[in-house]
């Protein structure tokens, strides 16, 4: 039972965070940063290995966050000269990612790095490790990881609510009140590197993928105030995990997995039912729009 | 020296070594045509995605007919990769979600559900399912004969398709009112194209792997921009960069033990791309620097001579 509480807890607490940041990277039109920077974060990892030797070490955690922030410097620095975004983002994480596979199957023999935890952990083998931490040490370490980056996230989100909400509507406007829209982007991906290492060690990279953008994309179907925004946002993240808990315990699946079937479910549901967005509505009122001019 | 021709050699000669250069060199070209296209129509993403939407199609190939046949994969992940792309066309023009979010929706919620699907075919205790995980990290070395052939015979369709419909793909990526207005089907034309995206991505799943073969069809595109203005060129070049890439990671990947071909070839790809960005005749960034001091000294030359004209004066 208490092996469910910190899994759940566990859940919970990286839902929260990506669904909240994913808010602004899908209204900055950036959702797929996410997936950039879980994927560039690969040689990072394997340098700190190679350097201290375990998986566990704040060395990773630190490695990893500067691969992170400079996957999103050079994301940046590419789309200045001339790239667009897109093509941009595309080129950096999978040259970046290439070089941590290289670099994992040139020290296989002399590091002995076991490479399903490092490459396919975070692929397709992230039930397994799921499972196995949180039958052994799910408990406060992550726990305590993933809470420090909540705390870390809601603290500077808090702290320059107004600055970031200018910055995702209308980066102009922001430039020209004097608000320096560079620092806040790059604060902003620094958040995002924070929360994707930190939650990627315990839940796997396709599930921050996803509670980055399916939450955030659900709540932007129900409503168009941003604070509303992140709070169902953040509400979608917590549901998610319980359903999808509920889901892989059922099913006997990959618990990250049923998390982002589960948010998409509530994504779908979304998608036909919003009353605001939802397709169902939107037909509703043009057949009563078409039949009140007729 | 005498060991680098050697090595060079044992890729004509080698004969399998030399289906698996030919195979990554096939893939590069015809990754290398369609990315021009994506790239030119902001979906350089687009490969990415579709990648991830392939786990849950070869899940659910193994789970109907209960056998490990690249082909029957293929089918699978190519069924999956079009649903996707379909997905991702209902949610942008049916809410207010954007193509970004929307990739990024399909991308990670069919990846999620091929996980489950790959769980409970592995906890369902099958002992013959350790070929679907090979298939999604992508190990060209590996390839049997009949892989790199099914391989190539795909590469050089798309080639041929690409070529064959050129001057439309041309107009629906420049100017697709236009296109509609000559009376193109534009929905038609967008899926066929949708279509060879979706193919060349999943042809290149088993060489280089679920996340890096988005790389074959962006870098090479990316690259070819900064030499060349006009589309023709841009998609020779792309061609040949892909080539090359494919070829440079065969060749690496076989001198050097345990390295892989993929990452190889991508870095390679990338190399070329960094070259481009400094080089790149048209809009690399020597190129930039060198015309606007030309043009500085120009304007400075012109600003002393009216100078002296007024003097003159």
């Amino acid at each position: 039972m208490s092996m469910d509480f910190w899994i759940l807890l566990t859940g919970s607490l990286a839902a929260v965070s990506c669904a909240v940041l994913g808010c602004f990277l899908i209204l900055r039109r950036m959702a797929l940063m996410g997936d950039a920077i879980s994927h560039s974060v690969l040689p990072g990892i394997v340098v700190a290995y190679m350097i201290s030797g375990s998986r566990d070490s704040i060395l990773m955690l630190v490695a990893a966050a500067i691969m992170g922030l400079l996957c999103v410097f050079l994301i940046q620095w590419f789309n200045n000269r001339g790239i667009q975004s897109d093509a941009s983002i595309g080129v950096i994480f999978t040259s970046l990612f290439a070089i941590g596979v290289v670099l994992v199957s040139l020290n296989a023999r002399q590091v002995d790095l076991d490479l399903d935890c490092v490459l396919y952990g975070e692929i397709a083998y992230t039930a397994w490790n799921t499972l196995q931490i949180g039958g052994m040490d799910l408990g406060p370490r992550s726990v305590w990881l993933l809470g420090g980056t909540l705390l870390l996230v809601l603290t500077v989100i808090g702290l320059f609510y107004k600055q970031f909400k200018l910055c995702a509507f209308d980066p102009m406007l922001a430039l020209a009140l004097g608000i320096p829209a560079a620092l806040f982007h790059y604060l902003l991906m620094g958040l995002v590197s924070v929360a994707t290492v930190s939650s990627f060690e315990s839940v796997g990279a396709i599930l921050v993928v996803g509670l980055l953008v399916i939450p955030p994309s659900t709540a932007y179907l129900l409503t168009d105030r941003l604070g509303a925004m992140i709070l169902i946002s953040a509400a979608c993240g917590v549901a998610s995990t319980v359903l999808g808990f509920a889901l892989a315990v059922w099913l006997d699946a990959s618990i990250a997995g049923c998390i982002v079937a589960a948010a998409a479910i509530l994504f779908a549901v979304t998608f036909l039912l919003s009353p605001k967005h939802g397709l169902l509505f939107a037909r509703l009122r043009r057949t009563r729009l078409s039949r009140s001019t007729a | 020296m005498m060991q680098l021709w050697d090595s060079l050699a044992a890729l004509a000669t080698d004969p399998n070594l030399r289906w698996i250069a030919l195979g990554c060199m096939l893939l590069g070209l015809s990754s290398g045509m369609i990315g021009c296209f994506a790239y030119l129509r902001r979906q350089s993403l687009m490969g990415d995605t579709i990648a991830h939407t392939a786990l849950p199609g070869i899940c659910v190939a193994f789970l109907l007919t209960g056998v490990k046949s690249l082909p029957v994969f293929m089918l699978g992940a190519i069924v999956a990769g079009i649903a996707g792309t379909l997905a991702i066309r209902v949610i942008t023009a049916r809410s207010r979600i954007k193509a970004d979010a929307a990739m990024g929706i399909v991308l990670s919620s069919f990846f999620g559900i091929g996980i489950v699907l790959l769980t409970m075919i592995q906890h369902s205790g099958d002992g013959s399912q350790s070929g679907l995980d090979k298939f999604l990290f992508g190990q060209a070395a590996s390839m049997v004969g009949s892989d790199v052939q099914l391989m190539a015979g795909v590469s050089l369709l798309l080639t041929f398709v690409c070529t064959l419909l050129f001057k439309e793909f041309k107009l629906l990526a420049f100017d697709p009112a236009f296109a509609k207005g000559s009376g193109f089907s534009t929905s038609l034309l967008d899926f066929i194209m949708q279509a060879l995206v979706v193919t060349a991505v999943v042809a290149g799943i088993q060489a280089v792997g679920v996340v890096l073969v988005a790389a074959l069809l962006i870098t090479p595109a990316v690259s070819a921009r900064f030499w060349t203005e006009r589309l023709d060129r841009m998609i020779m070049l792309s061609g040949a960069f892909g080539m090359i890439s494919g070829l440079l990671g065969a060749w690496i990947s076989s001198q050097v033990f345990q390295l892989p071909t993929g990452p190889v070839s991508v870095l390679a790809a990338a190399f070329v791309f960094l070259v481009s960005v400094l080089f790149g005749t048209k809009r690399g960034l020597l190129t930039m620097r060198l015309t606007r001091s030309r043009a500085r000294q120009q304007l400075q030359a012109l600003q002393g001579s009216t100078a002296s004209v007024k003097e003159a004066g």
